[in-house]
């Protein structure tokens, strides 16, 4: 299991900035190890963002995304005390879900 | 006797056996899921390539999209780049990095309730002219804009 994620949302201006930091080694399958073999890709491939349980974003990212992903979005006409998940699979079948509150 | 201990082995190989698929297709079942978002859009190598397979024939440059990163990325492995539309209706989102290996690198819904505007740090081999694509009312927009490297983020 992944390590948690990290959500930060601030309610602004009628709505919610959030920005989500998540662990993941995002490797993009380019690269070469020591021994000259390929290391496979490991990347996130989706991410969903929900309101009160209602979903608002799916991401969809390739393996070009850095390491430890940082995402940031906003959503409107949430307020403080709302609930945001967010969920994340990558290709190898992995996935963490975390939440956070609107403050 | 014989037989009703043949039938119970056969029904606990079978069930085994049940158990053993349903284990086994579950792993491809969420990764099929993942992965159900246009496979060939993410494989493709080229920006025309990746257009085709979003659908996108030929986008209409817009002012309404823009492309909010540093013109100059220090270190190609993080490179904050965010895509801004403010086209109404805005329902889908694509960030496409002309030479990485894959020329798709993001792409996202948005959905009721999420605004048009996202950002995300991408990993960026060289210098090279970034795209976002925009789908707002079943229509295309593009923007396009130059980020140099200085230092390549895609490892050796």
């Amino acid at each position: 299991m992944a390590d948690p994620m990290r959500i930060r949302a601030v309610a602004k201006d009628g709505g919610a900035d959030v920005r989500v930091l998540m662990a993941h080694e995002m490797e993009t399958g380019q690269r070469k190890d020591s021994s000259g073999a390929l290391v496979p890709a490991w990347h996130i491939t989706q991410v969903t963002a929900a309101l009160n349980g209602k979903q608002v974003l799916t991401a969809y990212w390739g393996p070009a995304i850095s390491k430890n992903p940082y995402m940031q979005f906003k959503v409107a006409g949430a307020k403080a005390g709302d609930k945001i998940t967010i969920s994340w699979v990558d290709n190898k079948g992995d996935k963490r879900t975390d939440e956070a509150q609107v403050k | 006797m014989k037989q009703s201990r043949r039938q119970t082995l056969q029904a606990a190989g079978g069930l085994g056996l049940y158990g053993a698929f349903v284990a086994l297709g579950l792993l491809p079942a969420s990764e099929a899921a993942a992965q159900q978002f246009n496979a060939k859009a993410f494989e493709a190598k080229t920006i025309a390539d990746t257009m085709k397979a979003l659908g996108a024939s030929a986008p209409a440059e817009s002012k309404d999209v823009s492309i909010i990163s540093p013109d100059i990325a220090e270190n190609g492995a993080v490179v904050p780049v965010g895509v801004k539309s403010s086209i109404p209706n805005t329902q889908f989102i694509a960030l496409l990095i002309e030479k990485n290996p894959f020329a798709l690198t993001a792409a996202y819904d948005i959905l009721e309730g999420a605004e048009a505007e996202v950002n995300m740090r991408v990993k960026m081999g060289q210098s090279s002219d970034v795209y976002a694509l925009v789908r707002a009312d079943g229509k295309f927009y593009m923007a396009k804009k130059e980020i140099k490297v200085t230092l390549g983020g895609c490892g050796g």
